[in-house]
């Protein structure tokens, strides 16, 4: 962030500028400024300096600062830290930028999930994932339309699948039975892309499935007034008791990194949105009161 | 987390240690000039110049006053660690390899490497207060270990010294008479290099690191394993944790195969184990090269690791970290 500005000598002559060489002109330029931080931690150091040209170059530096992990320390260690540079510390250039935080956030990794809460966890979605088989259709198979029985990719009718509208017409359409055949014939009459939410095996009334960005709006709950130190697996923990939770977001300040104070929790199916919402709103959740609401429908244009 | 990258050195990393309180950091590396970092936010307090080879490792006094270093100019020296100045230099007929201070700081036991006619050696050097008094005479010169000694440490109340390296026996010498007491089983013992050698925070174990590609965990008074972690790749540098019970571990390739194959096959991680389990807990990835030095603030809230390619990384734990459960 350098950008180059034209000298303006103010008071002396430009003669006596060209002798001197620009040595000792340090002194025309304007002083450092800082500005910040902020309250977000954005720091602007403002800085002049001329380069090998001559030209007086502008340098700004935007950093933000962080508070880092609030250690203790002792007396010495205080005195410490006001200690003078010494060695090649002594004169810093500029842009030396020797000390940098990594822009990638690193995390632990773990080599495996541990064995026990795995097999746990598999068991539970397994159980979520029948139970759910029982009223609401999540598992549907975009080949063959049959509901509740395989996922696409194990469809045992995939072969057939282009003769699937005619062969099994009955048994796997079993709501949409009567506009599903005029669908069928004009399906085949055009060979041209059909989106599978309008293929004549599709259910119009539920959109599982079918469209990934409408599914992200469904039975999608607004969270409000959370702290700052509240992340996505927090939430996930706070609303998993009341049902299986098919996405978790908390908004970031895209600058400062910091939570905004509020996500959305998209439920698998309405009524646990809606117990979560009995149970939750004005609920004491760090020091804050959770509001909650449905979200409203991000506009389409 | 995000790690703070520090890029002082212009050659790699050899050695990292901090000070007591843990609020500065010494890095050593193969360019001249060990370097003093604030540990909390990394930024440069100064350097010390005066060496003429790589610095291989380094001690600072318990009252952060002074440092000394040993370097392959074969010299050690003695410096003021507020001022950059050198206090004093120990001279050697070969590169001096490790340094450790006494507890007291009275006493520094320093290695010198095999060169030309001369064997390696254990040097115990007496510190003295006022630095105009420091002579260079050696208190005791032990020798006899075959190859390079890559570490020499103190053992409880200045009593014993351990020394490990290129032989891969682990052994404890008097410091009265200047005796080997004990060498370590060779059954139980390294297959290979003893590259690296870290005592826990109290004194009563310490954790090596050898190219054999494990590091063992031994008990200071008798030299008996405790517990032995195995990895896949060579071990250069280990650490404990003086908070909670983990071992840690860097490593890597070797440095002149690294340009040949893929960085993901390098495994430039600092390795996480639970020392009791000997079980891995995770891995903190973001070296180019492999990790050369390893250390814990003593607070165990931070640890930092310094990499063939020059950089120092400082980690500071996420909350998440002191929550780990195997």
């Amino acid at each position: 962030m350098a950008m180059v500005e034209k000298s303006a000598p103010s008071k002396l002559r430009w003669g006596e500028l060209e002798e001197e060489d620009g040595e000792d002109l340090d002194f025309l330029l304007p002083p450092k400024q800082v500005i910040g931080p902020d309250e977000s931690g954005v720091k602007r150091v403002i800085e002049y300096k001329f380069n090998e040209d001559g030209n007086k170059v502008k340098i700004t530096t935007t950093s933000r600062v962080r508070k880092l992990a609030n250690a203790r320390l002792s007396r010495k260690a205080v005195e410490r830290r006001s200690w003078a540079k010494f060695g090649d510390g002594v004169h810093e250039d500029v842009g030396a930028r020797l000390t940098m935080v990594s822009t990638e956030e690193i995390r632990l990794e773990r080599p495996k999930a541990p064995a026990g809460s795995k097999e746990e966890e598999s068991k539970t979605a397994g159980d979520t994932l029948s139970q759910l088989n029982k009223n609401t259709f999540l598992m549907l198979c975009r080949t063959c339309g049959k509901k509740g029985d395989h996922w696409t990719s194990r469809c045992p009718y995939k072969d057939l699948a282009t003769q699937a509208e005619s062969s099994f017409p009955d048994s796997v359409k079993p709501a949409a039975s009567e506009a599903a055949g005029k669908e069928a014939a004009a399906a085949a009459a055009k060979a041209a892309y059909v989106p599978p939410s309008m293929r004549a095996n599709a259910d119009r009334s539920s959109v599982v499935g079918s469209d990934m960005r409408r599914r992200n709006e469904e039975n999608s709950v607004r969270v409000t007034n959370l702290s700052e130190d509240t992340r996505e697996e927090d939430l996930r923990e706070l609303f998993n008791p009341f049902g299986p939770v098919s996405r978790v977001y908390v908004a970031m300040d895209q600058k400062t990194g910091v939570s905004r104070g509020f996500g959305f929790v998209n439920f698998v199916s309405r009524e646990d949105g809606e117990r979560a919402i009995r149970k939750l709103n004005g609920y004491g959740y760090d020091n804050l009161i959770l509001r909650l609401e449905w979200a409203t429908p991000r506009k389409t244009n | 987390m995000r790690p703070i990258l520090m890029k002082g050195h212009e050659r790699p990393l050899t050695f990292l240690k901090y000070n007591r309180e843990g609020d500065l950091l010494f890095s050593c590396a193969k360019d001249h000039t060990p370097t003093v970092w604030f540990a909390d936010d990394g930024e440069r307090l100064g350097t010390y110049r005066g060496h003429n080879g790589a610095v291989w490792s380094c001690d600072v006094s318990r009252d952060s006053t002074r440092l000394i270093t040993a370097s392959a100019d074969q010299t050690a020296k003695l410096w003021n660690v507020q001022t950059g100045e050198q206090l004093h230099t120990f001279n050697f007929d070969s590169p001096a390899r490790s340094v450790d201070f006494s507890v007291g700081d009275n006493l520094a036991v320093i290695t010198t490497d095999p060169f030309m006619a001369f064997t390696s050696a254990i040097h115990v050097k007496r510190i003295a207060s006022d630095p105009s008094e420091q002579t260079g005479d050696s208190v005791l010169v032990l020798k006899g270990p075959q190859g390079r000694i890559n570490r020499a440490v103190w053992g409880p109340l200045n009593r014993t010294i351990i020394s490990a390296g290129e032989d891969s026996i682990i052994r404890r010498w008097d410091t009265e008479t200047g005796k080997l007491l004990q060498e370590s089983e060779p059954e139980v013992g390294h297959t290979k290099q003893i590259t690296s050698l870290a005592k826990s925070s109290d004194g009563s174990h310490f954790v090596t690191g050898s190219l054999d590609k494990s590091a063992k965990l031994w008990d200071i008074r008798d030299l008996s394993l405790i517990k032995t972690y195995v990895t896949e790749r060579p071990v250069n540098a280990v650490t404990m944790s003086p908070l909670l019970d983990h071992v840690v571990l860097g490593g890597g390739q070797d440095a002149s195969s690294v340009t040949t194959t893929d960085h993901r096959a390098g495994k430039f991680e600092a390795k996480f184990f639970d020392k009791v389990l000997q079980e891995e807990i995770g891995g903190v990835k973001g070296h180019f090269g492999p990790i050369n030095a390893l250390a814990f603030n003593p607070d165990g809230k931070s640890f930092s690791s310094g990499g063939e390619d020059g950089y120092v990384r400082l980690h500071h734990f996420d909350p998440d970290y002191f929550s780990i459960k195997i």
